[in-house]
């Protein structure tokens, strides 16, 4: 039996070892190498690479800070927080409204959520190149009405990318959320106006308390991989505006400094790590409240 | 009675849903003080009326009175009502106290007095010592104690009660219905209860109103619904009984002389037979019925088909001519024998205990 555990799961365990562990660890090795002088990298150990994040090498070899990538990051953490905001607000009232239909209707609404997945993400993103470009259908009607006569252009700034990320990452927020309020018991509802609660206060006091669970886990799902967000900065931002995802992309590509490129790589996921290390240990101090 | 203050009035109220009448029209009125059951089978529409009251459904047609004001406009979380959930619907979120307070800070009451009255509440369900902790801490008879103090808190000028014993056991209901019944007489507040077991309404009820595929079959207090029931849905729901149809020959005044299908005249107690009514359903309950030595009255003969002895009482069936009596005997003796199946025995019972009922 014994055996058979171990025999049984070793695939995966080898899979999981080659496709995740052995990659992470190249890229750690990566990161304290030294540029190669062609691209590339030679194998002697540097911290170098993580140097960089923070400070310029001088012409006398003295270091200065450069506040340049740290503005990076801040931008794509703020950018991430933003979209994961604008996320929860749009989906928990979609996600309320789908509860309250029928049971056919709600299945056909789901899938209607889930159905941008089945095209490719490049496309869907094109998509609002057109939407939102120079005599796109935004611009278009914006003029008709006659308030605005002059657009420079909605497009390659952070609004547009916003938008963008928005846009690729609500479903994963719709989902959760649905779950939790499909769960919430509507007899709490009514007792909380029973109790003299107007919408408001039920709204506020019963039903997003309730419903935090599953806001809690669209706002993990979608803010992780905003942080890693390439191809919306890419279209939408004109590559004017950079996030860490196109950072990174360009020290394996046209900088040439894989180092470097490691070493915000894993910052990266140091990042990752501690906001779900946040969300865990919230969790698990709710759960033990609630056995105490 | 009747000169007590009408704390709910139901005035020609009746509901539908979509094709489906769950309430024809109907009309009550409940006075202060009191304690007002609902008695009914599911889906008889007493639920309904409940949470029109409460405000969570809409009469299709009718008014609601709260105290002499039209209260048919407000929302719910303007009425001063306040209803105990038959699953209790306590916020899992919020510790007991919390829970006890909602309904006051929704009312704006001052920080003081919401904590004095949490306090107070939770002293009189003797669950203050749990004030800290969350609903699903709590076995099923502590939750139905934070769900009344819950309710009680906000000072509602009546308090519903939706089945809120039905999701207890046994044991623990019994204890539940003295509390509920010495809270109310306490508090002396209007209780609105709503249940489907008969024997709950009997014990707690000051009257119970029966209902019955969405009509009011009859409204009085525990002694009347039981010995002088309006018609035979009422003598059928509440009590076990014998039925037997009868021609009604004269009635004067509260007797009404009937003759049986075995050819029988007696005279029998009645109160709701109408002028002219040919045919009634004439009830006689078990437990009305002596058996041997104990028949007197009226006597009758007949053969035992089927015993079941219960305790405190052994409940027969006896066939008479071609028709099944059931009787209750009471075990009042330690050696009262159980007559066996197959053994003829007399039946006795006084004609004034018999009712005819109306139609």
């Amino acid at each position: 039996m014994k055996d058979f555990r171990f025999w049984g799961l070793l695939p995966a365990h080898v899979m999981m070892a080659l496709t995740l562990i052995v990659p992470i660890l190249i890229i750690v090795a990566v990161s304290f190498a030294t540029r190669g002088a062609y691209g590339g990298f030679e194998f002697s150990f540097s911290t170098e690479a993580y140097r960089q994040i923070l400070f310029n090498e001088g012409w006398t070899g003295e270091l200065e800070f450069n506040p340049q990538y740290l503005l990076i990051i801040g931008r794509t953490v703020i950018l991430a927080a933003l979209t994961t905001l604008i996320c929860m607000a749009l989906a928990f009232p979609v996600a309320y409204w789908i509860t309250l239909q029928g049971r056919t209707a709600r299945v056909i609404l789901l899938f209607m959520v889930t159905l941008p997945f089945w095209v490719s993400m490049i496309v869907r993103v094109y998509a609002w190149l057109i939407i939102l470009g120079n005599e796109g259908v935004i611009e278009k009607a914006l003029k008709l009405t006659g308030l605005v006569t002059d657009i420079d252009t909605l497009l390659f700034n952070s609004g547009a990318m916003l938008v963008g990320m928005v846009y690729s990452y609500i479903p994963l927020m719709i989902l959760p959320v649905f779950a939790s309020i499909e769960k919430l018991d509507p007899a709490l509802i009514e007792a909380s106006h029973d109790l003299h609660g107007s919408r408001a206060v039920t709204l506020r006091r019963v039903i997003l308390p309730l419903c935090w669970p599953g806001l809690a886990a669209g706002a993990i799902l979608v803010f992780v991989p905003c942080l890693g967000a390439v191809l919306e900065p890419i279209l939408l931002g004109g590559g004017k505006i950079m996030m860490m995802g196109n950072l990174i992309q360009m020290q394996f590509g046209g900088a040439r400094n894989w180092p470097f490129g490691a070493a915000i790589a894993i910052l990266l996921m140091v990042l990752v790590m501690v906001f779900l290390l946040l969300n865990g240990l919230r969790a698990t101090r709710r759960a033990m409240e609630e056995m105490t | 009675m009747e000169s007590r203050k009408k704390a709910v009035e139901i005035r020609q109220v009746s509901k539908t849903f979509g094709t489906f009448q769950a309430l024809e029209t109907v009309s009550l009125d409940i006075y202060d003080n009191e304690f007002f059951t609902l008695l009914g089978p599911s889906g008889c529409g007493k639920t309904t009326l409940l949470r029109m009251i409460a405000g969570f459904e809409e009469p299709t047609t009718g008014q609601i009175v709260l105290h002499g004001s039209d209260i048919q406009s407000l929302p719910p979380h303007k009425r001063r009502v306040n209803t105990v959930f038959q699953s209790y619907a306590l916020f899992p979120h919020m510790t007991l106290e919390q829970n006890v307070a909602y309904g006051l800070e929704n009312l704006r009451w001052p920080k003081d007095k919401v904590r004095a009255r949490v306090a107070e509440m939770l002293d009189l369900v003797h669950m203050s010592k749990f004030a800290r902790r969350r609903p699903q801490q709590l076995s099923g008879g502590q939750r139905q104690r934070v769900a009344l103090a819950r309710a009680l808190a906000p000072e509602p000028e009546v308090l519903l009660l939706d089945e809120p014993l039905s999701a207890l056991d046994l044991k623990l209901r019994q204890a539940m219905r003295e509390e509920l019944r010495a809270l109310q007489r306490q508090t002396g507040l209007t209780f609105v209860f709503v249940t489907h077991d008969q024997e709950e309404a009997l014990d707690m009820s000051d009257r119970i109103c029966v209902l019955g595929d969405g009509r009011i079959q009859q409204i009085g207090s525990p002694r009347e619904v039981y010995e002088n029931p309006a018609n035979r849905f009422v003598a059928n729901f509440i009590g076990e009984t014998n039925f037997f149809d009868v021609d009604v020959l004269s009635v004067e005044g509260d007797q009404a002389k009937v003759r049986t299908p075995m050819g029988m005249e007696l005279t029998a107690t009645q109160k709701h037979v109408r002028p002219g009514q040919k045919q009634a359903t004439l009830s006689l309950r078990p437990e009305k019925i002596g058996l041997d030595d104990q028949a007197s009255g009226q006597i009758l003969s007949g053969t035992i088909t089927s015993t079941n002895y219960l305790g405190g009482f052994t409940h027969y069936v006896v066939r008479v001519g071609d028709a099944d009596i059931r009787v209750s005997r009471r075990n009042d003796l330690s050696d009262t024998p159980t007559l066996a199946e197959g053994a003829t025995v007399k039946l006795g019972f006084s004609p004034a205990a018999t009712r005819v009922l109306g139609q």
